[in-house]
């Protein structure tokens, strides 16, 4: 590689420091732009014109970086006094607010508008990086701390049949069991005709598979709610009452159109070759399916399912329109009202009692227990599957 | 051993009469015809789905319009049982409200989030960062739903109050008087709703950008530029169509939403173009606030107003489909 | 630069008896060739003899291609292309890339017309049965001529014996000696002293040319009678070709074997008879511009061409 190439491709990946003196990290850089390899004949001009940029921050940088956080702090600090505004959100988004003006106006003066608004949009970047794992993090860290609270032994073992809104104790055994067992019915409806619809896109192709994408992409689309609406209008008013089984017919429905899709990228990933080996010993075209294309995706079919219940264990306004809750253990889905962990904390939310939030949170928490058990799992079941595979490619 | 003699061979000047291909019997094994019948029997389902619930519903939904009348349904903001009066202008103009508040909130962030992991971020940090999004993606949205209700209503509505302090020229953050509410109002909700559409902007829209060639970016880099300034010249015109099409699905989840909606915004059925303020609606949250106690005509009417909802997420989402996948394929 | 070809077609090894089980012919045999390195660490006396699988055993047939037209949907890529591959010997597709060798070579079992536009005319005749006629399945013709890919491909999801099985279980077939079964295809393909502690491992953990080498032996484990390589060795280094190209000579006696190459001192070592493919012109389709004895191709050829191109003047 020549070294401008090299430099390029150093620009390229990213290369710049971390400041941290708040949540925010700041990259400030510079690319390399040498016109050492400009095309012969283009003459000193143009070797004039661009600058050479270093790649480390320079004193000046330095100070400019640290007048642009100074007057931040600042001068947000000044304002939250004025306005009277408490809350550390209010403070860090007038911090940063303050600082990229600083910054830019500074940068601006002392070189020249295109690193100005290089360095403006760089921190930007950063800092929407920065909201989207901070958001992330402070939703878990508040669930937990306010969950926790209430996450003794009895939460997991009993319901809510025989305490009122005042009582102490009481529980979400039977959200949780209507969680799972709401989740399987759901799981053994969506999965194989999901899997199937991908197999019928990608490997047999057939002539419908243009309106069956289609289809598809309308169906992730549809808001949970309407699906909902949907089974109650089919199988509940038609005299089958709620049931934690209809709550599973409206989630495999959202579940449908997300493990059809990643299925078929995995299929996608298969090597051509494995299908064409097949073939090319005897094999008719449902045995190579079934029998070396379907094993060998194995991992990435799992690893789409579990994604697809992980989205559907967390969907409340189906469930409300199709179990309808309850406050006591419903073991039989096919029959009567159920709740399930959303609904459960959703319910509870409407009323404005202290006792019923603190149980919805503790609910919450276990909800978000459950939703990153599955999310490892489909992680640590993918990258096996792909280190397994890996040499086919 | 047989002996291939010139005179056995086809030369050029062999050519007698044209050939035609022959039609060759693709005999299928009745294995295989099971199996695509059944595969496509699957497929089918999806199909029968779509199709369902556009009839199903809109057979239901007929009670309540022909009590209300159809056209005052969608021309009139009410929603009255007892007197058999529906009307859900305001909350569709409620939903768009909400769905927009969150697209300005979530395209700049979700934008700028794509552009992290591809270009800025370190390979590490960039691992992370897609579990991250992912995991978002995969959060339940009641939680997003808490988290904003308890956590979110007093720094947002402090935001809230700059804004109607600082740009009531704007007629969207003027208030109706001077000490209204600043909580539960389409603002605080859009703004929650936004973060959950992230993840599917930010995923979608790096996808694509991830697809532009490097070499072009490389010879933007190689000409002198910044980064910014290959992204602007670059990235972002490959990429426009693309992030037009996330931009689209984002709009259409947000259409969505229910549960969140639900818990956050203070319900009402006419239309609040303060979006500062408390006081607001949109269609799902409609359905799940009034169904519990709804009785039979209310049902029919919900169902009606499920359907609208179906109509509009349907529209815009195909939109987007469709354009991603054409630049999907031009890729 | 003279090397010795095995003398004319052989017999098949026979030597099944009726329970299947498989007795080891009792003489060493000296390697039928002069190779022009050195093997080391290779039993050249190691030679099994053949069971009889279900549905019928392998012997080698001949395929005779007449007037073979190819198309990918208007484009015509093969014309009139007429060739014997006679039983028991190794025949190669020789010629510089894009000539169709691999698109001949995928007609003949029947895999050109898994592309959705392919047309072909011609006939195709194994055995003097044709092919292509209403008579015959894909399937079964394609579990009677076998083919081994240029990229080696066991399936991941199987151990390395259930890999060799796999032609079998793919067909719905059951054998009743199965480990017999696959120590003798593995056998056969050079394979068995590497692998017989392993069989239970996954077909990836090995290396290029044993994984090609597990193709190989895959596709024996149905019995077939013609045998399509298509550039085996191009991928892999030059012990394993060794290895392979010594498999294919020992095969041949019993299966009619068609290789392509691109690698003409390949065809030179591994063949009995080759075909020289040469496209004209851009747009024109590929030809057979000459066909015969290796030995003669290489040291006396008819065609100009086909001089051309042996002596290394283009390709």
């Amino acid at each position: 590689m020549t070294i401008l190439t090299e430099r390029l491709a150093d620009g390229v990946t990213g290369n710049g420091e971390t400041r941290n003196g708040d949540s925010r990290t700041t990259a400030t850089e510079a690319t390399d732009s040498s016109a050492s390899s400009a095309p012969s004949g283009a003459g000193e001009a143009v070797v004039e014109q661009l600058r050479f940029r270093p790649r480390v921050l320079v004193s000046r940088d330095r100070k400019e970086l640290m007048l642009s956080l100074a007057s931040g702090l600042t001068g947000s600090a000044g304002m939250c006094l004025v306005f009277d505004w408490s809350h550390p959100l209010t403070y860090a988004i007038w911090a940063l607010l303050i600082f990229l003006t600083a910054s830019y106006l500074l940068a601006r003066d002392s070189q020249s508008p295109v690193v100005a608004a290089d360095r403006l949009v760089t921190t930007l970047v950063w800092t929407s990086g920065g909201i989207a794992v901070s958001a992330l993090v402070w939703m878990l860290v508040y669930v937990a701390v306010q969950g926790f609270k209430g996450l003794r032994l009895e939460f997991l073992s009993s319901d809510l049949s025989k305490v009122g809104p005042l009582d102490d104790g009481g529980g979400a055994l039977h959200a949780i069991i209507g969680t799972l067992q709401q989740m399987m019915i759901a799981s053994v409806i969506s999965i194989p005709i999901a899997i199937l619809t991908a197999v019928y896109l990608h490997e047999i192709k057939g002539r419908l598979s243009g309106l069956v994408r289609f289809v598809i992409d309308a169906m992730s689309g549809l808001p949970s709610i309407v699906a909902g609406l949907f089974i109650y209008t089919i199988w509940v008013l038609r005299g089958n009452g709620p049931s934690g089984l209809a709550a599973g017919l409206a989630l495999a429905i959202l579940m449908i159109p997300t493990v059809t899709r990643t299925a078929e990228e995995m299929l996608k990933t298969i090597d051509d070759g494995l299908r064409e080996s097949a073939l090319a010993l005897g094999a008719p075209q449902w045995r190579s399916v079934l029998q070396v294309v379907l094993p060998t995706a194995r991992s990435g079919l799992i690893t789409a399912s579990i994604l697809g219940v992980a989205r559907a264990v967390g969907e409340t306004a189906p469930v409300l329109l199709t179990a309808f809750g309850s406050s006591s253990v419903n073991l039989n889905p096919f029959v009567g009202p159920q709740s399930d962990l959303p609904l459960f904390i959703y319910q509870l939310l409407r009323q404005p009692n202290a006792n019923q939030i603190a149980r919805a949170w503790t609910g919450a928490l276990v909800l978000v227990l459950l939703v990153l058990v599955l999310f490892v799992l489909a992680r640590v079941i993918g990258e096996h599957g792909a280190r397994v595979r890996g040499g086919s490619r | 051993m047989a002996t291939l003699t010139p005179e056995t061979l086809t030369t050029k000047n062999d050519l007698f009469e044209e050939q035609t291909p022959r039609v060759v019997s693709r005999s299928v094994t009745r294995g295989d015809k099971i199996f695509r019948s059944v595969c496509a029997a699957a497929a089918m389902v999806s199909l029968f789905i779509i199709g369902g619930t556009a009839i199903f519903l809109g057979v239901k939904s007929v009670p309540a319009l022909q009590e209300t009348g159809f056209k005052n349904f969608f021309t009139t903001s009410v929603w009255n049982p007892t007197v058999g009066e529906y009307g859900v202008l305001g909350l569709l103009i409620g939903t768009i409200v909400i769905a927009s508040v969150a697209l300005a909130v979530a395209v700049p962030l979700a934008l700028g989030l794509a552009l992290f992991i591809n270009e800025y971020a370190p390979s590490r940090l960039r691992r992370f960062l897609t579990s991250s999004v992912d995991l978002l993606a995969a959060m339940p949205s009641i939680i997003f739903g808490m988290w904003g209700l308890f956590a979110l209503q007093a720094p947002l509505s402090g935001v809230a109050a700059w804004f109607s302090l600082h740009l009531s020229a704007i007629p969207f953050f003027r208030l109706s008087e001077a000490d209204a509410p600043l909580i539960r109002s389409s603002f605080i909700t859009g703004a929650v709703v936004a973060l959950m559409i992230v993840p599917i902007i930010t995923s979608v829209s790096r996808d694509v950008m991830a697809q532009c060639p490097r070499s072009q970016c490389e010879a933007a880099l190689g000409l002198g530029g910044s980064r910014w300034g290959m992204i602007k010249q670059v990235l972002l015109p490959f990429g426009r169509a693309g992030i037009t099409g996330a931009v689209l699905l984002g709009f259409g989840r947000a259409l969505g939403e229910t549960i969140a909606v639900a818990l956050l915004i203070s319900f009402i059925v006419q239309a609040n173009p303060l979006i500062l303020e408390q006081g607001g609606g949109s269609i799902a949250s409609l359905i799940a606030i009034k169904f519990p106690e709804a009785q039979e005509v209310e049902i029919s009417a919900l169902i009606a107003a499920g359907l609208a909802l179906f109509a509009m997420t349907l529209v815009v989402n195909l939109g987007a489909r469709a354009i991603v996948r054409r630049t999907q394929m031009a890729a | 630069m003279t090397t010795m070809y095995p003398s004319s077609a052989g017999a098949v090894t026979a030597g099944a008896d009726a329970t299947g089980s498989v007795p080891a012919t009792s003489q060493p045999t000296p390697p039928p060739f002069t190779w022009q390195g050195e093997l080391h660490g290779e039993d050249s006396t190691e030679q099994v003899a053949l069971a009889r699988a279900a549905p019928s055993a392998s012997t080698s047939a001949r395929l005779d291609a007449t007037d073979v037209t190819c198309w990918f949907g208007k484009r015509k890529v093969l014309e009139r292309c007429t060739l014997s591959m006679e039983p028991g010997q190794v025949t190669a597709l020789i010629g510089p890339s894009g000539c169709g060798k691999s698109t001949f070579l995928r007609a003949l079992n029947r895999m050109h017309e898994l592309v959705p536009s392919a047309a072909i005319a011609g006939q195709i005749a194994l055995d003097g049965v044709d092919i292509y006629s209403e008579a015959m399945s894909p399937t079964e013709v394609r579990s009677r001529i076998g083919m081994v890919f240029q990229k080696p491909n066991p399936f991941p999801s199987m151990s390395i014996a259930d890999n060799v099985l796999a032609g079998l279980a793919l067909s719905g077939i059951s054998h009743p000696d199965p480990d017999a079964l696959v120590e003798q295809c593995l056998s056969r393909a050079g394979l068995w002293a590497e692998v017989a502690d392993r069989l239970n491992e996954g077909g990836m953990s090995l290396s290029g040319g044993q994984q090609q080498r597990l193709c190989i032996a895959r596709a024996l484990a149905v019995c077939p009678d013609v045998l399509l390589m298509d550039e085996p060795c191009s991928a892999l280094d030059p012990i394993s070709t060794r290895v392979i190209e010594r498999t294919i000579r020992e095969l041949c006696e019993e299966i009619t074997i068609v290789i392509v190459t691109h690698n003409m001192q390949q065809a030179q070592r591994v063949s009995d008879n080759c075909a020289f493919f040469l496209v004209e012109s851009l747009r024109e389709p590929g030809r057979i511009v000459e066909a015969g004895p290796t030995k003669q191709i290489f040291s006396n050829p008819s065609d100009p061409r086909t001089y051309d191109y042996v002596t290394g003047q283009f390709g």
